[in-house]
């Protein structure tokens, strides 16, 4: 990654599992899992009525007193954003004016922040008054909107809804002058905003960025839209606990939850310099495209994986021999899972059958842009215990995946960490991590 | 940075469009030139009770000219489907085979990836306003969320919601061109094609790529989107006269005129360029982000991150302020950008700011939104081309504040080496790239 090091120094997860990375880490060593009947919104309509929620908070604890007027602006997108990276820096020791404006040390222009955030969903609730007004005989009337229901719409309620309004409250919360951008790649964003970053930081635009990404997706129109494209599972409602199963052979789809993952990420030098904790070092990231006429799935054989697995390595100087955990995207899908499976495979040939591979959304659930940032978090906290928790709910292997699935908790000394990523649409990327060695 | 050996260099071979002044780059400029404006009624929905009632549409646009497997795409958002065209032309121009498993230009399709600013699909209103009105119990002013869904599950439609994801425009260029480098979608708002075009020039320039598709995509003229910034009083309203609304830097602006559309520019490497014989249109040599951390609402009042990132841009570019013969502004129309803007572009350019030719082609294009930045470059790269700006229509009544040189009413023909391309977002998104005429050294 160019001459530049780059590595993690703050981490912050908010998470079906809890509040902090603490809460997540204990969560997923304990194959605790996150998901369960929706309690947000009555799911009785829908075919799938699990989600991955994350415990109740107040965001008002979160946000400087200063800013706290603003919270009214937030949707839970943004306030799983604002929390996460809440923790990523306090979590570092850097002092930015939203930890503490009096010993703030961190130069607002030299801090970049870079964020996967999906399409905010609309509240349905909020706009529902508006709505009604606009009925005429019975049916929604577009004039009358126009005309009336327009009205009632809150001022400032497109703010709410924007993507990069999560990396811009974070922004003036804690006072980042630096580039600034957030990527909509729905579920593989948090990935390719962690690798973005890295790249900032190593061209030398900037010596500390923010990444990852948040998302909620446990709102009435994303799971419907989930359950129509028929990606959401139908068979388990009863049995949260069971019913991700990323490659087991009764996978039946996958669980929609919310989440925020967001990372502290530094130039080597300006960490040494303030004696900052290095949790690991960024050495390699690869992107590419799976190309798929169906494009609400990856292609069958993974090929777009494989080669940004194959980027990654390549960048970060090593072969699969060197891996020694993947984290994949394992969503519960059966055909995607497989899709992956191969992909890896193929890209890792007959190191295949050695490496732990450690698929996290039977727990965490699938938190689209907040994935990736979860997934590295959980990677680096792995590296640091030297463990790798046991996979749940993947008793017994779908036909077709070659990985290997770890079954039970197996302490590993763990150097080098890959995270895998995609998406329906079809973008891909992989992020390789080092245990940080002087 | 622009300069070091190691750094490859980075020029733009090949450029698309659709807007609302046309489907090809050729036409779009010929209207630019002309000061023609893309604004007139809104006919994609029945605006007619909003408060703005009129916008820049794309007009007559058949995307199955572009495509040979229209089929695949038929599902597309109206971004995706303006983007298979901007790519297709872009594509051809620069020698790129599209829709074939041999291609013969010698790209490595591993080395040619995807960069864009792309916004989300329109949502079915008849599904989403249907379902909302079918579930609310008014006396109870709750939701009845099983009466919503039994009307959400049969009105939306699968590939409908799958088409409002944002990263669906570069799905479907992946399709068309095969591309297997990095691909990525960003939406920073108003700024972000800019900011994809900014990006992808980095990538290729640090080695990740060779070929980089890169610009914007967007439409947000539906209910929803024209609800939001109707709110923000952000749209002009002046419904009586259309394609005189757009009017940056006047005193009477009321606001911007939102428009849709796509656009695209090839950014490959000078190496794979010469290689491939292509002919260079321009290079990329600058490029700045930064945010504001001001306010969600408001710009920062004295420009603080627009500053910034003209002057990154410029110092990534190696040159001087000097240097640049053309500003194409944000120049959006509405009274803060442009004041702000204004105050940016002297806070940086001090006593040569009022020599510096600055217009804005939202004058006469509409404001793309995401698509924005991109479309606006293309103009910057046609400067060059012709030795020609493009001017700022409408401005009959120049704001007394604003005493830019904003090229009023016509075009000007003159020496255009380097031009540069500001784009600001909603947040507080601040991106700024910078291009030159070509030349060996």
């Amino acid at each position: 990654m160019n001459s530049t090091r780059v590595v993690i120094t703050g981490l912050g997860a908010v998470s079906p599992l809890g509040l902090t990375v603490g809460d997540m880490w204990d969560g997923l060593c304990t194959g605790r899992c996150g998901i369960s009947k929706i309690t947000a919104f009555d799911p009785a309509g829908f075919s799938c009525k699990l989600a991955g929620q994350v415990p109740d908070y107040k965001i008002q604890q979160y946000v400087p007193k200063s800013y706290r007027k603003a919270v009214k602006l937030m949707s839970r997108d943004i306030e799983l954003a604002v929390m996460a990276a809440n923790e990523a820096l306090t979590n570092s020791g850097l002092i930015t004016k939203g930890i503490d404006p009096e010993k703030a040390n961190v130069d607002p222009e030299r801090i970049a922040i870079n964020l996967g955030a999906g399409l905010i969903s609309c509240d349905v609730i909020e706009m529902a008054p508006a709505v009604a007004a606009s009925v005429a005989d019975g049916k929604f009337d577009i004039r009358k909107w126009g005309k009336e229901g327009l009205e009632l719409v809150t001022p400032l309620w497109l703010l709410k809804y924007l993507p990069n309004m999560l990396a811009c409250h974070i922004g003036i919360i804690h006072d980042i002058e630096g580039p600034s951008n957030t990527i909509t790649c729905a579920e593989v964003s948090g990935h390719i905003a962690i690798a973005e970053a890295a790249e900032i930081i190593a061209r030398g635009n900037s010596d500390i960025a923010l990444a990852g990404g948040a998302e909620s997706k446990v709102s009435p129109v994303l799971i419907m839209r989930q359950c129509l494209i028929k990606r959401a599972t139908s068979r388990h409602n009863d049995d949260g606990e069971g019913a991700c199963r990323p490659f087991d052979a009764g996978a039946s789809g996958s669980v929609f939850g919310d989440g925020g993952g967001i990372i502290v990420l530094e130039n080597v030098d300006n960490a040494a310099r303030r004696g900052a904790k290095i949790y690991a070092e960024m050495v390699g990231s690869g992107q590419s495209a799976s190309i798929n006429p169906a494009y609400e799935h990856i292609e069958p054989d993974g090929q777009g994986i494989t080669i940004a697995i194959e980027k990654a390595l390549a960048q970060a100087n090593i072969s699969p021999k060197d891996i020694d955990l993947i984290i994949p995207h394992g969503v519960g899908i059966p055909q995607d899972d497989i899709a992956e499976a191969k992909g890896i495979e193929a890209a890792m040939g007959l190191e295949t059958k050695r490496i732990p591979v450690w698929p996290t959304k039977s727990m965490l659930s699938n938190t689209g842009a907040a994935c990736g940032g979860l997934d590295v978090i959980a990677a680096v906290c792995a590296m640091r215990d030297g463990l790798i928790p046991a996979a749940k709910n993947c008793t017994k292997k779908a036909a077709g995946c070659n990985l290997n699935i770890v079954k039970e908790t197996i302490k590993a000394d763990i150097r080098y960490a890959l995270c895998c990523g995609y998406t329906y649409g079809g973008q891909t990327a992989v992020v390789i991590l080092r245990k940080f060695e002087n | 940075m622009a300069h070091d050996e190691k750094n490859e260099r980075v020029v733009i071979t090949g450029m698309g469009i659709v807007c609302p002044l046309g489907h090809d780059v050729e036409t779009m400029w010929q209207a630019v030139l002309a000061g023609k404006s893309g604004a007139a009624k809104t006919t994609i929905f029945d605006a007619s009770t909003f408060p703005t009632t009129f916008s820049s549409e794309v007009k007559d646009y058949d995307f199955t000219k572009f495509t040979r497997n229209s089929n695949l795409h038929k599902d597309g958002n109206r971004g995706s489907k303006f983007a298979i065209g901007a790519a297709a032309q872009a594509c051809r121009q620069a020698g790129i085979d599209v829709e074939t498993d041999k291609p013969a230009d010698g790209i490595d399709r591993k080395r040619m990836g995807i960069y864009l600013g792309a916004g989300e699909g329109a949502a079915n209103h008849e599904a989403f306003f249907g379902a909302i009105a079918a579930g609310w119990d008014k006396q109870a002013n709750q939701m009845d969320w099983k009466k919503w869904a039994d009307v959400a599950a049969v009105k939306m439609k699968a590939m409908h919601e799958l088409e409002q994801e944002a990263n669906m425009p570069a799905a479907h260029i992946a399709m068309l061109t095969g591309a297997r480098g990095p691909s990525r979608s960003c939406l920073t708002a108003c700024a972000a094609s800019t900011q994809a075009v900014g990006e992808a020039m980095m990538m290729i320039r640090r080695g990740d790529a060779d070929i980089m598709i890169a610009g914007g995509a967007h439409s947000m003229i539906h209910p929803l989107g024209i609800t939001g910034f109707n709110r923000l009083t952000a749209l002009s309203t002046r419904n009586d006269s259309p394609e005189t609304a757009s009017r940056p830097f006047s005193a009477s602006r009321d606001g911007f005129v939102i428009g849709e559309g796509a656009a695209i520019v090839i950014l490959e490497s000078l190496r794979s360029a010469k290689k491939r014989k292509m002919k260079i249109l321009a290079e990329v040599i600058g490029y700045g982000s930064s945010s504001d951390a001001f306010r969600v609402t408001d710009m920062h009042e004295d420009g603080r991150g627009a500053i910034q990132a003209i002057v990154w841009a410029l110092a990534d570019a190696g040159i001087n302020s000097g240097d640049v013969d053309y500003i194409n502004t944000h120049g959006t129309s509405t009274a803060e950008n442009d004041s702000i803007e204004t105050k940016a572009i002297k806070a940086v350019f001090k006593d040569k700011a009022k020599n510096i030719p600055a217009s804005s082609v939202k004058s006469t294009l509409g404001h793309l939104i995401g698509a924005a930045g991109a479309s606006e470059l293309i103009t910057c790269i046609l400067a060059i081309r012709d030795n020609i700006v493009p001017p700022t229509m409408n401005l009959n009544d120049p704001d007394p504040q604003l005493d830019l040189d904003y090229v009023p009413n016509k075009p000007r023909k003159m020496q255009v080496d380097v031009a540069m391309k500001e784009s600001f977002g909603f947040g507080g998104q601040n991106n700024v790239v910078i291009i030159r005429r070509f030349r060996e050294n």
